[in-house]
């Protein structure tokens, strides 16, 4: 980045509030994120699975999105995804305390598996990319209601080897649905790096073969990430059809709160990223053009904390499901 | 009333569907120009186009996929998976998806989807045209299995399905399509999933069937009356869940229970029906429940010898219900 | 020789198909692969090919029309001699494994596992049905005789105790005269050194169980008259060499008797008639059940329609059903719907016997050995052919006058057989 500083949000249509709200889902999603690990680790939660590195692809990609209208088949990580149509704080917490009031799933499912009917959000599942085809399937549902909905499904690159993605890409491409295929290459499938996932130079040349766009963009820069999202969007929304975006990233913490990644990559490999980190990278952006500064930085994190704070108190008292409800739900009645 | 073929039915019962709702779609492999490669969607890609009838590309797992998608958003999709034995590929989406989407989201989801698929063999098609898949699938709560054996049962509980909230897997034996015709009104009528039916009634032994064999047990009675033998036959019809005060029943009205399917013995839907009998109606039995059905091998073989061994035929299941009546 | 052509089975689940357009006519001759005619199915259209090269004799089914797969459709004669008949396409047919349709198979072992039941050693082992019932109503299954399978103790037979109100109950429950007037279960069959012990077949098992059960449910009548055959043999005598090379197959005595059976039957159709429950079914078909003896077993195939049949018919069809039941191949279509049995004893020399009932039949009737006897006839004695008709009824459904009138009318019938009498 240049010494002088360059308003590249409003060229692509993003308003000062816009960034500086982008900014705070960031930082939500990455304090949520963190206090989760702290709550694993002092054993109050059992499990945790983290978006932190990837928060820049998915907030910016999340704007380009209209809530209420657009659909979400999300996978994961997608913790800021979710927090931008709409999730709060209280309602992950809930998640991962496991807790009745759990919007996702009652407590029934791990922490990271979303979903909610009224924010649009399609329940998802933990064999990965099986929410492909059901993007797919909302896209081709609204084409046939004649809504100008658009599908956001997005999974990581290990994902992109799965059959679901290729037999629902290849539906997408036939019937010209609109449905963005979001891969979040974050470089490692658990412990297997990208070059043992994919014998192709990047997941976006997969696309070719389904006869539409596929672009590889910086995640870790939100601006760009929103401004090819965008353009995808637009496309769909016009009848173009799919667009499949890879949003290069990095997983900066283990695969989950049961994985050790010391055993598969360097600590300065780690250390290397975390330089790049898309959190430090923005606030930068924000400093230089002048929309952030350490006094404004500071009480956006005070307030952060503050609502961190909060949904794990609510969360952590919050009572359990009853034992027997775990009956319920089977069938409808 | 008209007297239709099994197929007819379940083609008559799709068409009711589409008029009566405009939110139920066909899609799968040849379903549309070609109307199917049993011809079960014969003439409705004429009457409601290529939107609703819906010829996708050849991946069986996108198929139920794109449908599950679709139901949960609010649609009634119908999906064909052109033979059951090609429905595995699809089990992902089925077992882990579908089945679990109400129960996993706390009711917030849910899944009004109808899987269509020919299984059983008899009609020369080898190991993987043959197959009968059910017993994959009858212990997946959130899943129904639904099993018609007459046309009138076909477009009744097809409807039904249609009009389910849930999933349902709906299996068609291959060999009835054609060869079993019926009385089937032409009017709008659902049949309740969940239920048997008691095909015929009797007083010396019970069997309990579904699919093809049931036409053999009905046809076996019928001779067994003539030598003074009163055969109690119960059509299960829906699979999972399983009926089990209509089993229950059945089973004490003679003590004698025979379960006879093409489906292999070992972890087929037999086994829990007759633990259903044993948990619940062991002082009313008065011999060991009997199961006749498709030998424990992969699959059935396509040389005809081969295959001739593998299925039950009338005279088989005779002979297992004269034993079980002398007993 | 002619080799039929048979609607093919184009596709799966297809069981019938129509001749939309023949391509060849009779007396054409045709190359093996040639087209032999459009076939029309509900999945597929078709060109049917010839399976041999040859000379088209017989078209079977004319265009438009719509067969089941298997029928045949047309005949060619092959080049150059005998072939094979029903050759090369039909093995496209399916098992007609389906519904009401096509030729039952031929009864063979089933892979079945029957149901066990406990070994004949005196001890009885009682079903949980029956263990319940008995104790809910006081029954002691030591006093009961069981219909089942070697004996066993069946739920229905506990059932009917209960609904005939108990066992008669003995008077002293101290036990000091134990099992006094009740019939007592037989000892345990001990086998001596160098007794055989053959195990009961399947077969053997259910002739068993069908005797115990028609001895057991239906109370047996038993009545008996002497007709004279004398003319009846004379007829058969001077006529069967001439059948024999006619017709090919033997006339035996037999099919008069069941002629003569039928017709009376016909009037009195009470004796053609079922015990059921709380009716009486009165057939309209007469089916006559025929005893056919094997070495080890006893079978008793049908012959179908007998009113319908003439003397040659009658013997046509014993023929087959003897020749078949020999042969291993009786279906199980053979034996089933027969409403009154006319067994032939008099082929084991017999001259007097009291048949058990063939349930649900009403009646059967055995015709003994043919034996000359001096007899008195006006005043006068004569050497006459003699047999004795020995009929046992059941005595719920038939009474002794029209049983009485019944022999009487089938002795009337075979008395007046001689040259008039038509046999065909």
């Amino acid at each position: 980045m240049s010494n002088q500083a360059q308003n590249r949000h409003q060229a692509v249509g993003l308003s000062d509030q816009q960034v500086l709200d982008m900014f705070y889902y960031m930082v939500l999603a990455r304090k949520i994120d963190e206090r989760q690990w702290l709550l694993n680790r002092a054993g109050k939660v059992p499990f945790v699975i983290s978006c932190q590195g990837q928060e820049a692809a998915q907030i910016g990609a999340a704007f380009a999105l209209e809530k209420g209208k657009d659909y979400l088949c999300p996978y994961y990580r997608d913790l800021g995804v979710v927090l931008v149509f709409g999730q709060t704080a209280r309602d992950c917490m809930l998640s991962a305390f496991a807790k009745a009031e759990d919007p996702n799933s009652g407590g029934r499912q791990m922490p990271g598996h979303f979903g909610s009917r009224k924010l649009n959000i399609l329940t998802g599942s933990s064999p990965v990319t099986t929410q492909v085809p059901h993007a797919v399937g909302i896209a081709l549902a609204g084409k046939m209601q004649g809504k100008d909905l658009v599908v956001f499904t997005s999974f990581g690159e290990g994902s992109s080897n799965q059959g679901d993605f290729h037999e629902g890409a290849n539906f997408a491409g036939v019937h010209k649905l609109p449905v963005i295929f979001f891969c979040e290459n974050n470089k490692y499938a658990i412990s297997v790096p990208l070059k043992k996932q994919l014998a192709c130079e990047s997941v976006a040349d997969r696309a070719v073969g389904y006869g539409f766009t596929g672009i590889s963009v910086d995640g870790n820069d939100p601006i760009e990430t929103y401004r090819v999202m965008k353009e995808a969007v637009e496309r769909a929304r016009a009848g173009g059809g799919p667009t499949l975006i890879e949003a290069v990233t990095y997983r900066l913490v283990p695969h989950s709160s049961d994985d050790d990644d010391r055993t598969y990559r360097t600590r300065e490999e780690v250390e290397e990223a975390k330089k790049q980190d898309p959190i430090l990278r923005f606030a930068a952006y924000l400093k230089e053009i002048g929309l952030l500064d350490d006094t404004s930085e500071k009480e956006l994190l005070e307030r952060v904390q503050a609502e961190v704070d909060e949904a794990t108190d609510y969360a952590e008292n919050a009572p359990y499901p009853a034992p027997e409800s775990a009956l319920t739900h089977v069938y409808g009645a | 009333m008209a007297v239709i073929s099994y197929i007819d039915a379940i083609t008559m019962a799709m068409r009711e569907e589409m008029r009566r709702d405009p939110g139920v779609f066909v899609l799968g492999e040849d379903v549309g120009v070609r109307g199917g490669v049993f011809r079960a969607t014969n003439g409705l890609i004429e009457e409601f186009g290529e939107e609703r009838v819906l010829d996708t590309p050849l991946a069986e797992s996108a198929i139920v996929g794109v449908a599950i998608g679709a139901a949960a958003y609010g649609m009634r999709p119908i999906a064909e998976i052109q033979f059951a034995d090609f429905i595995m590929p699809a089990v992902n989406q089925i077992v882990s998806e579908a089945a679990k989407i109400r129960y996993r989201s706390n009711n917030d989801w849910h899944c009004p989807l109808t899987i269509r698929a020919p299984f059983g063999g008899g009609i020369h098609g080898a190991l993987y045209h043959s197959q009968s898949v059910e017993a994959m699938f009858t212990n997946v709560p959130g899943l129904k299995v639904v099993v018609p054996s007459t046309p009138y049962d076909a477009k009744g509980l097809l409807k039904a399905a249609i009009r389910d909230e849930d999933p349902v897997l709906f299996f068609e034996h291959k060999r009835c399509y054609r060869l079993i015709k019926g009385e089937v009104p032409e009017t709008d009528y659902v049949l309740p999933i969940g239920k048997a039916d008691v095909k015929r009634e009797g007083t010396d032994i019970t069997v309990i069937s579904y699919g093809l064999t049931l036409h053999f047990a009905l046809q076996a009675a019928e001779k067994l009356a003539q030598e003074g033998i009163s055969a109690h036959v119960l059509d299960l019809r829906t699979l999972y869940p399983l009926d089990k005060e209509a089993i229950v029943e059945a089973a004490a009205k003679t003590g004698k229970v025979l379960i006879v399917h093409e489906d292999n013995k070992e972890g087929g839907v037999g086994g829990e029906v007759a633990a259903i009998i044993a948990e619940h109606c062991l002082f009313d039995l008065d011999a060991p429940i009997k199961r006749l059905c498709g030998p424990d091998v992969p699959a059935m073989p396509y040389s005809p010898p081969l295959e001739k061994f593998f299925m039950l035929n009338p005279d088989t299941v005779l002979a297992a219900m004269r034993e079980l009546a002398h007993f | 020789m002619a080799t039929k052509v048979l609607m093919p089975q184009l596709g799966e689940s297809v069981t019938e198909g129509t001749i939309s357009r023949w391509l060849v006519k009779t007396g054409d001759v045709v190359n093996k692969y040639d087209p032999l005619a459009e076939v029309t199915t509900d999945k597929v259209n078709a060109e049917v090919p010839a399976a041999l090269s040859g000379r088209i004799v017989d078209i079977l089914v004319p265009e438009g029309e719509t067969v089941a797969v298997g029928t045949p459709i047309m005949s060619i004669e092959e080049y150059g001699g005998a072939a094979s008949e029903e050759a090369a396409l039909e093995a496209a047919e399916p098992a007609p494994a389906g519904a009401g349709e096509g030729e039952s198979p031929v009864l063979k072992p089933i892979e079945f596992e029957p149901a066990r039941v406990a070994p004949v050693t005196g001890k009885q082992r009682y079903s949980p049905a029956v263990m319940r019932l008995a104790q809910e109503h006081d029954i002691d299954l030591s006093q009961v005789t069981g219909t089942g399978a070697e004996g066993r103790i069946t739920r229905k037979d506990v059932q009917k105790i209960i609904e005939q109100g108990g066992l008669p109950r003995a008077h002293a429950p101290s036990a000091a005269l134990p099992q006094t007037a009740e019939p007592t279960p037989p000892p345990p069959v001990n086998p001596g050194a160098g007794d055989q012990v053959i195990p009961v077949s399947s077969v053997r098992k259910t002739i068993a169980a069908r005797m115990v059960q028609s001895k057991h449910e239906i109370p047996h009548a038993w009545m008996m008259v002497e007709a004279d055959v004398t003319n009846l043999v004379n007829y058969r005598n001077k006529v069967k060499d001439e059948f024999k090379q006619k017709e090919g197959i033997n006339l035996t005595y037999l099919p008069f008797f069941i002629k003569a059976v039928v017709e009376a039957l016909k009037e009195y159709p009470m004796l053609n008639s079922s015990w059921d429950k709380d009716k009486i079914i009165v057939r309209k078909d007469i089916n006559i059940s025929i005893a056919v003896a094997t070495e080890d077993a006893l079978y008793v195939p049908v012959i179908k329609a007998a009113d319908q049949k003439s003397i040659y018919g009658i013997a046509k069809a014993i023929e087959d059903l003897a020749g078949r039941t020999r042969a291993g191949k009786l279906t199980v279509d053979d034996m089933a719907g027969g409403t009154f049995t006319v067994n032939n004893t008099g082929s084991f020399g017999s001259v007097l016997s009291a048949p058990i009932i063939n349930a649900p039949q009403a009646a059967i009737l055995s015709v003994e050995s043919i034996v000359k006897r001096p007899v008195v006839i006006n005043d006068m004695i004569a050497v006459r052919s003699m047999v004795n008709l020995c009929l046992s009824l059941d005595h719920r459904v038939l009474d002794g006058l029209v049983c009485g009138r019944f022999l009487q009318r089938v002795k009337e019938k075979l008395e007046n057989i001689g040259p008039q009498t038509n046999l065909f």
